[in-house]
């Protein structure tokens, strides 16, 4: 064999897809599942909830140390408009991937720094949602609804979290010029973890907030 | 980038990297490889005494050697231990140093994310098995069944090591899944197609699928049963609405695939030894890649078979017992192909043929048990008896320590350049094969006659002191097969290194450098042209292969040691372990914080650092 073939084995691939790119996509296949575990429980416990808050409907429920009415939870045009930023930050980081791969570094900076704004909001309107649940009356233990809500949109908000992270730091990296256009997998691969989590949020929002 | 030129003159003197931080801070897969077998086999010890202590116990009727108590902790540790940080981990030595080896790569994908898992299983082993120093070791069985894992009834830390130590694991068993896929996939030599890959290569990609799958449906059982636990939820509390059978639908769901991520490893091994000691290549090769793919599928179709005595109903009792008995024509298939490889071959009784021989035997047991409660009332005769005891050890220890014990002795020439005594490999064969028979046969008629599982003792009028004396008398018997096999290690290694490059005349490309290889594996990888590329070019050069030579290998990138591995495994340990103190210290998740700072601190000057 020659020493081109024998370079070959270390940074060619056998399927020519650079392995980091195929190890994201193992990652997500794994998540999934994790996912898929998250949303069977959330659908198995729907409706078990021995006392309210509940999502979609008024309820008897705990209230300053008394039993009381109270009403339905769930503010459905603030997530609405949530879930458009999210899906809105997958386009943006599409479009700073082909900034990156051009090597236009104005545009990478530019659409990168948009993804991550739409980021950091959708966590902010959790951390609201979130909140709000909590002075209405629903902690992470109040009841089945809770614990199975706060689980689910906790993980995919801790997801969110990690992407954040990770697109944050190859803008400081673009910023400093240390992302070219050679190294534009880097934000490719970020960008794949990040649709994916997106995705997610396609499926958790009807199934959570518009599925009676 | 510059190509580079590959020095092939005979290697003037070993370049070794020595000392304990080469160890620490390796990323080399042979290295790693090491460090899981030997790592793994500590704590297969550690599970094997807890099993004596259980057979002691139990040899007598109304027996006092341990408490009800430390019974129940021997009985859950034992299981955890042998699945979690035994077997498990013993097939990922197996995948670690051979399934580069085997593909013809220099390395796994991602080195360094293999010293991760490497690191984060040590962690979580010991984390584990911490427990047993503060008089806490989990005691509500291997499957850990809600409620009784909840806090009610399992108010102490024993719970809460098993919850967070499995946590711990599954992210080391997933981080190492992703890295083995990725490297089958992506590195095999130039000609090696998929359907060209050796069987144990095969059978560890569809475990590491299995892996992948079935990790995160555990990992989310465990976070709810960690949530009720820590955090006052009710997901498996009937007090609150929750309903503890869905634990044991998202526990199975995730226990019946790790069944063959148990197994599936062993039939590799057992499928790569039967042909070289045949003489012939292996019996309907694609029949064998995709009976495995389809005992893979179908093992995710099946889980609740386990919940029989749930009382589903007849629909789902009915779906999942004709789904469990589909299994076994995969199964079947795999074992006529093997039988088929030996028939008719040029058999070469060395010890590797011996365990791999007596696998197919004993597997073709436990299978058989395994039908029987496939079958609904057939199962509620059997279920929490020692006849599934009997099932489960014929597949697991008949299955799976028999193969990869066959693996054992087939690679280890391979893996430390010394032979094996065949006189002393025999003789851990036979007393292994007699002492495992004698342990575990008799459960079966115990189990029918209505010994249930678990109890640590039983009064003498039920009559099972008989075959209950019979069975400890094999576990020591099996005790000393392995006391036999460590021997034959310790004296091999005492020997000077005479291995040559392929001792047994393999097929695969393993057995084309020489023993043990060296760090940069191969400087040149033969042709790879079909399944057996070694038997092709050894007929090619008319039967004989000259011995390959050590050579400098300078020119070759290597990927650089690196510490972060560990550090970020520590991280994994901090943010996990801080769960434990909840309840005993007020500011407990300052811990969490530092473990969250670790984590961040090594992923970053991971990434950061140059990988070559």
């Amino acid at each position: 064999m020659s020493d081109a073939a024998a370079h070959a084995i270390e940074h060619h691939t056998s399927t020519g897809i650079d392995s980091r790119k195929v190890a994201i996509w193992t990652l997500i296949g794994s998540e999934c599942l994790f996912f898929a575990s998250l949303i069977s429980m959330y659908l198995v416990y729907k409706g078990k909830s021995l006392v309210g808050p509940l999502p979609h409907a008024e309820s008897q429920c705990m209230l300053h140390g008394h039993m009381q009415a109270c009403e339905q939870i769930f503010e459905i045009p603030l997530v609405t408009f949530g879930t458009a930023v999210l899906l809105f930050s997958s386009f943006f980081v599409v479009l700073a991937l082909y900034g990156a791969q051009k090597g236009d570094r104005k545009m990478l900076i530019r659409w990168l720094s948009m993804t991550v704004l739409c980021g950091l909001f959708f966590i902010g309107m959790q951390v609201y949602e979130f909140q709000h649940f909590y002075h209405k009356g629903l902690g992470y233990s109040t009841n089945l609804f809770g614990s199975t809500f706060y689980t689910l949109t906790g993980f995919h908000g801790s997801h969110v979290t990690v992407g954040v992270i990770w697109l944050s730091t190859l803008l400081v990296l673009a910023i400093r010029g240390k992302l070219p256009a050679e190294k534009s997998l880097n934000l490719e691969i970020a960008a794949l973890y990040w649709h994916f989590v997106d995705v997610v949020w396609i499926v958790i929002f009807p199934v959570v907030y518009l599925m009676r | 980038m510059a190509t580079s030129v590959i020095d092939r003159a005979p290697a003037a003197h070993a370049p070794e990297y020595t000392g304990i931080m080469s160890w620490i801070k390796t990323v080399d897969h042979k290295r790693i490889g090491i460090l899981y077998g030997s790592t793994a086999f500590l704590f297969f010890l550690i599970g094997g005494i807890e099993a004596l202590f259980m057979r002691i116990q139990l040899m007598k009727p109304d027996n006092t050697f341990v408490s009800a108590e430390t019974f129940n902790a021997l009985f859950t540790m034992h299981g955890t231990t042998m699945i979690f940080l035994g077997i498990m981990p013993l097939s990922a030595m197996f995948f670690n140093y051979f399934i580069p080896l085997q593909i013809g790569a220099r390395d796994v994908a991602f080195p360094r994310l293999n010293a991760f898992s490497y690191w984060v299983f040590l962690l979580g082993g010991l984390f584990i098995n911490f427990s047993w120093l503060i008089n806490a070791a989990p005691n509500a069985g291997w499957f850990g069944y809600a409620n009784l894992t909840e806090r009610p009834y399992s108010p102490g830390l024993n719970t809460d090591f098993w919850v967070l130590g499995l946590q711990i694991l599954g992210i080391a068993s997933v981080a190492a899944a992703i890295n083995f896929f990725v490297t089958i996939v992506n590195l095999r030599a130039p000609g090696m197609k998929m359907l060209r890959m050796p069987m144990f290569v095969w059978m560890s990609f569809i475990t590491q699928i299995l892996l992948l799958l079935a990790f995160p449906v555990i990992t989310i059982a465990l976070v709810f049963l960690m949530m009720d636990r820590h955090f006052g939820t009710a997901f498996f509390l009937p007090d609150g609405g929750g309903d503890p059978i869905m634990w044991q639908h998202l526990f199975w769901i995730f226990g019946h695939p790790e069944v063959y991520i148990l197994i599936l490893p062993a039939f590799g091994i057992v499928s790569e030894v039967l042909p070289v000691f045949s003489r012939k290549p292996l019996f309907g090769y694609t029949a064998m890649v995709f009976s495995g793919a389809f005992i893979a599928f179908l093992g995710f179709g099946v889980w609740s078979h386990h919940m029989f005595s749930t009382g589903m109903g007849p629909f789902a009792d009915s779906f999942f017992a004709l789904s469990t008995m589909l299994i076994a024509v995969p199964t079947g298939v795999k074992i006529f192909n093997w039988i088929g490889t030996l028939w008719g071959g040029s058999l070469q009784m060395k010890t590797p043929l011996y365990f791999a021989v007596g696998m197919v035997a004993m597997f073709i047991v436990g299978g058989l048990s395994g039908v029987m409660h496939a079958s609904p009332p057939a199962d509620l005769q059997q279920t929490d008896s020692y006849f599934v005891v009997a099932h489960f050890h014929y597949v697991l220890f008949g299955g799976s320590i028999f193969g990869l014990s066959a693996g054992a002795y087939y690679w280890f020439p391979k893996m430390f350049g010394r032979m094996l005594s065949e006189k002393l490999g025999k003789l851990h064969f036979w007393l292994m094969f007699l002492g495992f028979n004698i342990t575990f046969f008799p459960m079966h008629f115990l189990g029918l006659n209505g010994m249930p599982r678990r109890v640590y003792t039983y009064p003498a009028e039920l009559n099972f002191g008989f075959w209950n004396q019979v069975q400890t008398w094999g576990s020591l018997l099996l005790g000393v097969s392995f006391l036999v096999f460590i021997y034959n290690m310790w004296k091999t290694s005492r020997r000077p290194a005479d291995a040559p490059a392929d001792p047994w005349r393999g097929a695969t490309l393993e057995w084309a450098i020489p023993s043990p290889p060296q760090e940069f594996n191969f400087a040149d990888v033969p042709p790879v042209n079909s399944s057996t590329p070694l038997w092709d070019l050894r007929r090619a050069s008319g039967g004989q292969l000259p011995e390959p030579q050590r050579v400098s290998g300078a020119g070759i990138h290597m990927p650089r040691p690196s510490i972060w591995p560990l550090v970020t495994a520590f991280g994994v340990l901090g943010v996990l372990g801080s769960i434990l103190f909840t309840h005993a210290f007020h500011y407990w998740f300052l811990i969490t914080l530092v473990g969250v700072a670790t984590l961040f601190y090594g992923v970053y000057r991971w990434a950061f650092e140059p990988a070559f």
